[in-house]
């Protein structure tokens, strides 16, 4: 009987460690942690990123920028302004409440009321549920970008987050300051739920086991996610093996993380256009396009690229990067000196002016000596620049109030499609309309204006392409803005993650489809 | 003796006042807490209606009468980024930067004393030399260039010791303290000797110069002639009076470790009130750095009032001749 019982509890023992062994954690640095816990409370890469974890989109971005089935299975167009969605049938919530459509038609109202997502989905109407597992999503005019937009709706429980919590307070409150029901519980149907939150100094995701999507091979059960906010600090951390996987990578650790043995570096061009508007309202030489394209002829943004950013950036002739709908090829980077002082002499500006610069730096990745080296090349053909840079906090109230000529902004579209670029950056600034809000160049075409609006609620895609490639056309011969280059995205972990396969454009790395070895 | 006292609390009261102008006045240089709550592509009118709603767009002198009504109550606002109240955060904080503090403290006492005594007592000897060498090269090295040529060493190169954070807590009534665990010693090490990096050189100095400056006094040339044993004469009666200015310059010294304390941290992630500052800074989250700003400057002050308090008590002569300060 004894030895049966040691038998039985060597055998038990024996079994749990096989069991710990295939239970793999990974511990995560990132330069900050999701501001809250309600995925609609900010739309910024870290809410993303902590949605695709702990909630699932109705479809998601594959690498090669198509869309795959999440929660929707498949998706049909009913006509212009309708897509019917056929839902996953038995995913539970982390509450145990089931998955149905109502709780996307409640997560779309939802989204329209928060301040944040609130721009983004101006377009729709609203969605409707069929029967319990078909949702119609309905647009107030035929728009294109639906299913760019399906990638941001992550169902949420409506069942958990209807009534009112302990205080009285409505539980889907979307609240920015101070504390509420949805900034501090979930219910999604990730892979992961959170069973710990300090703010700023933890978060830990467990997987819940009950997760649909048998499918995906990773194997990651649990994620400790330490915000690591100074780069040294986080590089350290990777090296030193304290943590398997860190995000973002600073460009000047790039080569020692190649170089070291038991860590890799993984980059992937981004979609992050870096510019420089032209202020035409605040400075009159600006407004002469001789000028501005002998400034973006004059600005070597290749060598930028290559030497500033050690090769991890691509040189830019336009906004879209290669692979959107507006992308045009022979739009190439414009860089020739001889060229720019020869436009100078035409537009009467031989002997120069001074213009004022503003830059952030600790935005963009070498955002300040990226400027700096912009100063230096206008000084070639006369300009005499004047640069501050600010850190981030203050940079943007400045940049609105359009205190330089020359002003540095980067810009990834949250649709990943093009006629974002000009929405925000170049179509003619209005109050109205809220159309070019970081139109600080000034830059009004009524044809470029015309174009986006058309591209807006076109949905054949040849047709739409053309509209886009002409406004691109448009402002690359006006140069309404200076491109330098899109900014690549960097991942860095140990050996045996393989993180390749689940990187994507958007720096959402799918951690759920994770294989650690 | 009680007049003194009654105008010290007076003026501690005013510099408290005065700090609490300065980070208002801070406030609004750095930068905008909206911005840093919403996302780039959210419209400048849903911005402005939150400014509305958190009365950042009322004038500055009504802002800081509301600030100053909440605060004499002990209400210090709210942080936007930890969305509790500023003192709760503060509070919670405070541990990490205490226990620092402390164990850089015993390095600083225990490292400087007997290093001191021995420079002063031999300070021909090659290993003075070399303290007095070591300690100049010391006192110039920036903190964080220290801390990250120890993260260099320890932790990448040889792999001993942790990079970053606190490591295992134990929570002791809401003090999560390091003490307990071997992980939170582990990495209670190198921050600790970096911020301890830059005030052990110093005291080391002053030791040895006030040591010998008191080796050379009346009194000890007697206890010497009387034929006293010479561990006597040295560690009672002229260690004793070397003691004084340094306690001093110790109290004085408290500013200057709590601006370290932000370097080491910050290098380090340790979540202390450091870190917790250049968050904020960082972040725009005005109420909880003005809290900060609020809560260092009363501690400074509550410190330094209490050092003249007992002063005065100690040496009647500073009441007089203070009294103008």
């Amino acid at each position: 009987m004894k030895k049966l019982f040691t038998f039985l509890s060597v055998f038990f023992i024996t079994g749990i460690f096989a069991l710990s062994a295939n239970a793999k954690t990974l511990e995560l640095a990132m330069d900050a942690d999701p501001v809250s816990l309600d995925p609609h409370s900010q739309l910024s890469g870290g809410m993303l990123q902590y949605s695709h974890m702990v909630f699932d989109p109705l479809v998601r971005w594959t690498q090669d920028m198509t869309f795959e089935p999440r929660l929707a299975k498949k998706w049909e167009r009913l006509n212009d302004t309708t897509m019917r969605f056929y839902l996953r049938e038995g995913v539970k919530f982390h509450s145990g409440n089931e998955f149905t459509a109502e709780d996307v038609v409640w997560t779309l109202d939802r989204l329209k009321r928060s301040p944040d997502f609130k721009g983004l989905f101006e377009p729709f109407k609203g969605a409707k549920a069929v029967d319990k597992y078909t949702v119609d999503i309905i647009t107030k005019k035929p728009y294109p970008l639906l299913l760019n937009m399906a990638t941001y709706i992550f169902p949420m429980d409506k069942d958990f987050y209807s009534g009112v919590d302990e205080n009285g307070k409505p539980k889907d409150a979307i609240v920015k300051v101070g504390a509420s029901f949805a900034n501090s519980h979930e219910s999604g149907t990730g892979k992961y739920k959170v069973t710990y939150r300090e703010q700023g100094v933890k978060m830990i995701l467990e997987a819940t086991g009950y997760y649909w999507d048998k499918k995906s091979p990773g194997n990651v059960d649990k994620i400790v996610l330490t915000p690591i906010k100074k780069d040294a600090t986080r590089v350290a951390a990777l090296l030193s093996g304290d943590v398997d996987f860190i995000m973002p990578v600073p460009p000047q650790d790039y080569a020692r993380i190649d170089s070291t043995n038991g860590v890799k570096l993984v980059t992937m061009p981004g979609s992050r256009i870096i510019t420089f508007q032209m202020n035409q309202e605040r400075k009159e030489e600006l407004k002469n396009t001789k000028v501005r394209q002998a400034i973006v002829h004059a600005i070597n943004n290749p060598g930028i690229a290559k030497i500033l950013m050690k090769g991890k950036a691509t040189a830019a002739g336009q906004q879209s990067p290669k692979g959107f709908l507006g992308h045009v090829p022979e739009l190439k980077p414009r860089y020739d000196l001889e060229k720019a002082k020869k436009l100078m002499k035409e537009a009467g500006y031989e002997d120069g002016f001074e213009l004022s610069m503003i830059a952030p730096n600790n935005r963009y990745v070498n955002d300040e000596k990226i400027a700096e080296a912009i100063v230096a090349m206008l000084g070639k053909i006369n300009i005499k620049v004047n640069l501050t840079t600010m850190p981030k906090a203050q940079y943007w109230a400045e940049f609105d109030k359009q205190v330089a000529d020359m002003q540095m902004i980067g810009w990834h579209p949250d649709t990943e499609d093009s006629a974002n670029y000009f929405e925000f950056l170049l179509m003619c600034p209005s109050k109205k309309t809220g159309y070019g809000q970081y139109n600080s160049g000034n830059y009004c075409n009524p044809k470029v204006d015309k174009l986006i609006l058309a591209s807006q609620s076109e949905t054949d895609t040849k047709k739409r392409a053309k509209l886009l490639k002409e406004a691109a056309r448009i402002v690359y011969k006006d140069a309404a803005y200076v491109p330098l280059h899109w900014q690549h995205l960097s991942w860095a972990g140990k050996d045996n993650l393989q993180i390749k396969p689940i990187v994507n454009v958007m720096n959402f790395p799918y951690f759920s489809d994770l294989v650690i070895k | 003796m009680f007049a003194f006292v009654v105008r010290r609390i007076v003026q501690a009261l005013i510099v408290v006042f005065v700090i609490s102008i300065i980070s208002f006045a801070i406030k609004s240089n750095v930068g905008d807490p909206v911005r840093q709550m919403t996302g780039v592509s959210v419209s400048e009118k849903e911005r402005d209606e939150l400014r509305e709603k958190l009365g950042l767009n009322d004038p500055v002198h009504i802002q800081y009468f509301r600030f100053m009504k909440k605060a004499v109550q002990g209400d210090f606002g709210v942080s936007y980024f930890y969305r509790k109240p500023a003192v709760d955060v503060i509070i919670s904080k405070a541990p990490a930067t205490i226990e620092l503090v402390l164990v850089s403290s015993f390095i600083i006492v225990f490292l400087s004393v007997p290093l001191g005594i021995y420079s002063a007592i031999y300070p021909k000897k090659l290993f003075s030399r070399f303290l007095m060498g070591g300690s100049i090269v010391g006192v110039s090295i920036p903190v964080f260039l220290t801390a990250i040529v120890l993260i260099y060493i320890f932790s990448i190169q040889l792999g001993w010791l942790p990079s970053y954070g606190r490591g295992e807590l134990v929570n002791i009534n809401g003090w999560q303290t390091g003490f307990l665990t071997v992980s939170g010693w582990k990495h209670l090490i190198l921050p600790s000797i970096s911020l301890s990096s830059i005030m052990l050189p110093l005291f080391i100095r002053l030791i040895r110069s006030e040591m010998m400056e008191v080796l050379e006094s009346e009194y000890i040339k007697y206890a010497w002639a009387k034929g006293l044993d010479k561990y006597r004469v040295w560690f009672v009666h002229a260690f004793k009076n070397t003691l004084l200015p340094v306690i001093t310059v110790g109290g004085v010294q408290l500013g200057i470790t709590i601006a370290f304390t932000i370097l080491t941290e910050t290098v380090f992630q340790w979540q202390g009130l450091g870190f917790l500052f250049m968050e904020a800074v960082e972040r725009s989250d005005t109420s909880l750095l003005i809290a900060y700003l609020m809560f260092v400057g009363i501690v400074m002050v509550v410190v330094n009032t209490l050092v003249d308090i007992i002063y005065g008590l100690v040496n009647p002569t500073i009441r007089v001749t203070g009294s103008g300060k």
